[in-house]
């Protein structure tokens, strides 16, 4: 099964936060949404969870009991302690008892958490906040899981640990879509939607969209033209639209050469 | 330095709630203490009844306001008129003998008004004060006390608890859940419910037991009085958490509410001596009202049939706030396409 969204858009009075945005997220696999800040993610999650309605376009998504959701914040109560936290989500979905044990057991050591239990969420740190709000996201074992840039300001151990639990619940059956800033950790998913200004810029599997970039990315000590280089480690990357005179050093592209190439190629094509 | 001072009051223009604080509160404290600061009762009502009850009610001046003169009135009607709160001031008079001065000690500032007028006068009446023999300020003060922590744990504690739920971003996880508006808002509101209803009796026994103020009348309706009045300022806490991001501005905004009832409501000055243009709006809170009740009823005894206006006016006043506030929070939980708005950031 797919859910996800159709054609849809968002206006918040006069501004367009999403505008005739399609994104699948199929059962099985971890679907990453990525963009700046204002390009529209938190709304497209929001729509997923069905916190916002489109102005136009449809929404498949399952009933709200099987839907798992991370918001931006560590989507945990702060002045509860971990297992109080973990017991106040498993009533809400009417989980019995044995059940919740064993899923707060299974879960809690995933997360390396299980001996918090008694430790209020005020007084962990970011990334254990985080890992419980993802555990709290997946306690009823949801079909869809929503998470709204889980990663962002979590130590590097606490992302990959992270991953690991979201690759696995993917693994499981789960249908996962998380946002983030970071586009290494978009290259990980099975498929990528990159949105600018509320539209999408790009979107299929990171390697169909990262074949598909619009001219070359060159490597260069000095870029020829600084509106179309961006600093990676001690050099320039630089892209050169198609057609361009050939200079600097061919590099393999990656997602973030791609997502940055896409862009100015768009605005070159606008101008 | 410079740089700073223009950044501050950038930054003041655009919090309406601080500028309202600075620019609105020393005016209205203004008003309030320059119109509404006034212990001295001008216009006390009173009756006069008994067989001497025309030439006696003919002897009283200002302040006494004489509404009512009935020869064939006796002291049981006036000490019913004085319960049920439809007069200040009972004269009893008889064939001979000196005429009798019944005041009501629940009104205290009226109540001494009276006494000292009469004692200025000179006058050769014998004064009773009914309901507060000693004229004791802590009887007057501790039903009203009452009404006062209610509205401050209603009102402040409930929309700190709100908020903290919308800060802390967990407000939208609820709102995704599988509950019904209904529930998260019951859910949220029960709490508070249950804790001010605990604090209502503590702070009644405590008040009864520690100042030695009476209850005279019925437990039932007071417990419905405090429970309307209850319903009243958890609403305006749901309300105020509705237009509130964070807990100060939450706090900022349940001061600016809680402080005309406490200057306005008649727990401090008396309302009968302030001028209308500043009394009307006494009339707008809620406060007013539990007051009259808790008075009414613990110190007089009074009953149902002298209280309804304020029971209505408090039932009203639940409804209107309540489900307002309720819409709006419901709107909060389950936005449409035009209430859509782009969620604040959360709080780390």
């Amino acid at each position: 099964m797919t859910f996800g969204a159709e054609h849809i858009t968002v206006r918040f009075g006069d501004v367009h936060a999403l505008q005739d945005v399609t994104l699948d997220v199929p059962t099985g696999a971890v679907t990453a949404v990525v963009g700046g800040d204002g390009a529209g993610k938190s709304t497209l999650m929001r729509c997923l969870v069905g916190k916002v309605v489109p102005e136009q376009g449809s929404l498949r998504r399952p009933p709200k009991q099987q839907v798992g959701y991370l918001p931006s914040g560590s989507g945990s109560w702060r002045d509860l302690t971990v297992d109080e936290n973990v017991e106040f989500v498993g009533r809400v979905y009417r989980l019995s008892r044995s059940a919740l044990d064993g899923r707060r057991s299974e879960l809690l050591r995933a997360a390396g958490l299980l001996d918090v239990g008694n430790r209020l969420v005020r007084n962990l740190s970011g990334g254990m906040r985080q890992k419980l709000g993802f555990v709290l996201a997946m306690l009823h074992r949801p079909a869809l899981v929503v998470l709204d840039e889980p990663s962002t300001g979590v130590d590097p151990v606490s992302r990959v640990e992270l991953w690991r639990m979201i690759a696995e619940t993917a693994a499981d059956g789960a249908a996962v879509v998380m946002s983030t800033t970071y586009v290494d950790e978009a290259e990980r998913a099975s498929a990528v939607l990159v949105l600018d200004e509320g539209r999408a810029a790009l979107s299929g599997r990171p390697d169909e969209v990262i074949a598909a970039i619009p001219g070359r990315v060159v490597q260069v000590a000095h870029p020829a033209d600084r509106r179309h280089a961006w600093r990676r480690g001690r050099s320039f990357h630089e892209w050169l639209p198609d057609g361009s005179p050939a200079r600097g050093n061919p590099v393999l592209p990656d997602l973030e050469d791609t997502i940055v190439a896409e862009m100015l190629y768009a605005r070159e094509v606008s101008r | 330095m410079w740089a700073m001072i223009v950044k501050e009051f950038r930054e003041l223009r655009r919090d309406r709630r601080t500028m309202a604080m600075l620019v609105g509160l020393p005016l209205v404290l203004l008003v309030v203490f320059g119109y509404a600061a006034n212990f001295n009762v001008s216009k006390i009502d009173t009756e006069v009844l008994g067989p001497q009850a025309q030439q006696v009610a003919a002897r009283l001046h200002a302040p006494f306001d004489v509404t009512r003169v009935d020869p064939s009135g006796t002291r049981a009607q006036a000490e019913d008129d004085l319960r049920e709160n439809r007069i200040d001031v009972a004269v009893v008079t008889a064939t001979s003998g000196t005429p009798v001065v019944l005041v009501d000690g629940s009104a205290l500032f009226t109540a001494q008004s009276a006494v000292s007028a009469l004692h200025r006068a000179g006058s050769s009446f014998q004064i009773q004060v009914l309901f507060n023999p000693d004229l004791k300020t802590s009887w007057v003060m501790v039903p009203a006390l009452i009404g006062l922590i209610l509205a401050f744990i209603g009102t402040i504690i409930t929309s700190l608890g709100l908020v903290r739920e919308r800060q802390a971003g967990t407000l939208e996880q609820l709102a995704v859940m599988p509950f019904r508006p209904s529930d998260v808002i019951a859910g949220k509101i029960a709490p508070y419910f249950g804790l001010a209803a605990l604090d209502l009796l503590l702070v009644t026994v405590i008040g009864v037991v520690l100042f030695g103020v009476p209850f005279a009348g019925s437990v039932a309706l007071f417990a419905l009085a405090g429970a309307i009045f209850l319903l009243v300022v958890l609403g305006l806490g749901v309300l105020i958490s509705t237009v509130s991001q964070n807990q100060g501005q939450a706090i900022q905004t349940a001061i600016l509410v809680l402080l005309p009832q406490v200057l306005l409501s008649g727990m401090i000055f008396p309302l009968a001596a302030m001028p209308w243009g500043v009394r009307w709006i006494g009339y707008l809170l809620p406060l007013t009202y539990f007051v009259n009740i808790s008075q009414g009823i613990m110190l007089r005894g009074a009953s149902f049939a002298s209280l309804w206006p304020s029971y209505l006016v408090l039932t009203v006043m639940a409804v209107a706030v309540l489900g307002v506030a309720i819409l709006r929070f419901r709107r909060d939980l389950a936005p449409n396409v035009r209430a859509a708005e782009p969620e604040p950031a959360a709080a780390p």
